[in-house]
């Protein structure tokens, strides 16, 4: 009988520490939000930090086909894109009839726009999963990548459609001119579409989502139709993505072609799967990284895209749960305390993944410059692309570093199969 | 009107053969593991690329012969160093891979010969006029891509329906497993299936160059309509593959050369009704709609027929 009760106090304890830690870490994401412009008020910060929190609302929206459903969409920057038209034409709109309509509800109607489409065009899309998803959502994307060339009254051409934020009514004397105010309001939305979409994931309906995912036939055997919970998710991500295009819309004050095109759609495909589909988290981590990287990189080198694609295809070969994937591989060994057998290893092994590193980046950066002849810049080593030194230190630095870098990852292997076996004896690793 | 239709047809022909070149591998490919290559069409650029700067070193015969092998190599090593390491993710990790890989390829084919357009030049033996039909000289050269498309397609169809590799190859698409208890590698099959497939695609992008603009983007615009094929077709079908490689190659060939719009069927709307959607539909001619006409027919024939043309797999 007291063993019962300690138990079941336990039990209580425990929920109430576990909702005081989940409650906690939503708590220190908001306060992180309102805090961070504080801290780093520099403009060029602040227009950082409001395209990481548009990214983050895409990638998060985009998890809920790819990560929930397990829908590969390549298209999926159509719901983006209509979502940013549509938040532009209705500010426009708003400011020549004069409506009552401040600029913080505008990335509602982004998200409707979004949402249209995919009710429109969803059901057909929707209908088989898999391959045939994706290579629809491929063709249904360049459709409309397309048409938004062809209806240029809606979509303004090449140019696209500006428009401006300061012109709609104030809310609480807020004009959001400045890129604070915005930042702002980004970070509401966001707050806001984490939330629900949080909140998503552990309705009915998103453990039926998780359920299509793995076995549709099952699905199908207690009653339910996985076209309609495809069809649903389908609308949900759509509607999210819009309010993503919508924010996106306000941040840039204007909307055109480029929104919904390829592009587009491979980087929000990079941001979640980089960061990993199968944690809530995991898409918000990939959104940072790109979007960091790609600010970051641009101005750097001219070959950013192809350290993009081959971070993509080291991710998918050998660690396709993402970053994410990576980081909760260690709390069971956490949990375990059997995390600093392997340490030791890992130290080892960042010497020669380091130099492995640099000679890819000497590599592509001297086939980059090589007509060009700009000196690469390596950790404020200076290298002529042109001179055979160069070549041989990438060579070196390739092949040596790849050598040695094999042998320290085996041990890391074989450290981790060791802390493993241990975590799992001690009951902390299924 | 006559001349326009000849025209068209036979170059909407040979697109629609170059298009089979490059479907045909996918379909193989597609229906003996699953996967969906989507660097296919990327191993037709580097085609292309490879042949121009083959043929800028040791002339466009070898160069014809020496990029598709090249890239076939290029294609095994793939298979072999990761699509079968990543087999054991699922075939979405696979088809992520190549995707990255697509990526991945457009980036290195546009750092080393920039974003601009090449001067792929037609060999100088097939730079002249076939025969002169209305009035219009008809190349040599495009003769000459038909003819080896189709010898292609011809020698394809013979070595899979009569010979004994055919026979593995057809066997392994089905029952793998069956084929691998009989004593074949079938890794070693998957491997070169690939490997041809990639050396196909090659081989149209060797001989689409010079005809075509060679240029960093060209896998980028070319990819989609090649899922269009196939999807058009039914997965996995390789007749339907045929047939829709042809009816996309002609269709759209016809697009471009059309002009007219419903402006100049109807005569112009009411100017005083101001621009809009409609106005937009009205006045496009149906050249400006031809590059999104094959994916209305993809959503047409998903309303359709949607396990495709010749599809028997719903999915």
């Amino acid at each position: 009988m007291t063993t019962a009760t300690t138990s079941t106090s336990k039990v209580a304890a425990d929920s109430v520490g576990g909702s005081l830690r989940f409650y906690g870490i939503w708590l220190i994401g908001i306060f992180v939000l309102i805090v961070l412009p504080m801290i780093f008020s520099s403009g060029g910060s602040l227009t950082s930090f409001s395209l990481i929190g548009i990214a983050i609302v895409f990638a998060l929206s985009y998890n809920i086909l790819l990560g929930q459903t397990g829908l590969l969409s390549f298209g999926h920057a159509v719901h983006y894109g209509l979502g940013g038209f549509a938040a532009c034409h209705m500010m426009n709109a708003v400011v020549s009839h004069g409506w009552p309509i401040p600029l913080p509800f505008i990335p509602l109607f982004g998200g409707l726009g979004g949402l249209v489409f995919a009710m429109i065009i969803g059901w057909v899309m929707t209908k088989r999963a898999g391959t045939v998803f994706a290579m629809i959502s491929l063709g249904i994307g360049e459709l409309v990548a397309s048409s938004s060339l062809i209806l240029r009254s809606v979509f303004g051409g090449e140019s696209g459609i500006t428009t401006d934020r300061t012109a709609l009514p104030k809310l609480l004397g807020w004009s959001f001119g400045p890129q604070l105010q915005v930042y702002y309001l980004i970070a509401f939305w966001l707050v806001l579409s984490a939330i629900a979409m949080y909140a998503l994931t552990r309705t009915p309906l998103g453990r039926i989502c998780n359920a299509v995912r793995d076995n549709p036939e099952r699905v199908q055997f207690i009653g339910y139709d996985p076209h309609v919970v495809r069809y649903i998710a389908f609308c949900f991500a759509g509607f999210f993505a819009g309010i993503a295009g919508g924010l996106a819309a306000i941040n840039f004050e204007i909307a055109n072609s480029a929104y919904l095109g390829a592009i587009q759609s491979g980087l929000v495909l990079f941001s979640t799967f980089i960061g990993g589909t199968a944690y809530f988290f995991g898409p918000i981590l990939g959104a940072i990284l790109v979007t960091y990287l790609q600010l970051g990189l641009t101005n750097l080198t001219t070959a950013w895209q192809l350290y993009f694609g081959i971070i993509f295809i080291g991710i998918v070969m050998y660690a396709p749960g993402g970053i994410a994937g990576l980081l909760m591989m260690h709390r069971p060994l956490i949990r375990a305390g059997t995390l600093w057998t392997v340490i030791p290893s890992y130290l080892l092994a960042i010497v020669p993944t380091v130099a492995l590193a640099c000679g890819v980046i000497l590599t592509i950066e001297t086939v980059a410059r090589f007509s060009g002849g700009d000196p690469i810049n390596l950790f404020g080593i200076a290298f002529n692309p042109t001179s055979p030194v160069t070549w041989i230190a990438a060579a070196v630095l390739v092949v040596g570093g790849g050598f040695v870098a094999r042998l320290t990852w085996q041990r890391i292997a074989e450290a981790w199969d060791r802390a493993a076996t241990v975590a799992r004896d001690r009951g902390y690793l299924a | 009107m006559l001349e326009l239709i000849v025209i068209s047809t036979l170059n909407g022909v040979l697109f629609g053969m170059l298009l089979f070149l490059l479907s045909s591998g996918l379909t193989v490919i597609f229906s003996m593991m699953g996967v969906l290559n989507f660097a296919h069409a990327s191993f037709y650029m580097l085609g292309a690329f490879f042949g121009f700067q083959l043929t800028k070193w040791i002339g466009f015969w070898p160069a014809l012969v020496l990029a598709p092998l090249l890239v076939g190599a290029i294609g095994m090593a793939v298979e072999r160093y990761g699509l079968r390491n990543t087999h054991k993710h699922g075939h979405v990790a696979e088809l992520l891979l190549t995707f990255g890989l697509a990526f991945a390829i457009e980036e290195i084919v546009s750092m080393i010969w920039g974003k601009s357009p090449l001067d792929y030049r037609v060999p100088a033996l097939l730079d002249f006029p076939a025969f002169t039909i209305f009035s219009t000289n008809y190349p040599a050269y495009k003769i000459f891509m038909l003819a080896v498309s189709v010898i292609i397609f011809v020698a394809l169809l013979i070595v899979l329906k009569r010979t004994r590799v055919g026979l593995v190859v057809q066997a392994a698409l089905t029952h793998p497993h069956m084929v691998g208890h009989l004593g074949h590698n079938v890794g070693r099959v998957f491997m070169a299936v690939f490997g041809v497939g990639s050396a196909l695609a090659a081989l149209a992008g060797v001989i689409a160059g010079p005809a075509l603009v060679t240029q960093s983007d060209m896998a980028a615009s070319l990819g989609p309509i090649l899922f269009v094929v196939i999807v058009f077709g039914g997965l996995g079908s390789l007749p339907g593959a045929f047939i829709a490689s042809l009816v996309i190659g002609l269709v759209q060939t016809f697009a471009v050369a059309l002009d007219g719009s419903l402006a100049s069927a109807f005569g112009p709307l009411d100017p005083s009704a101001g621009p809009s959607v409609l106005t937009d539909v009205w006045n496009v001619t149906i050249a400006q709609v031809a590059p999104i006409v094959p994916y209305l027919l993809l959503v047409i024939i998903l309303i359709v027929r949607p396990m495709g043309l010749m599809g028997t797999r719903e999915s």
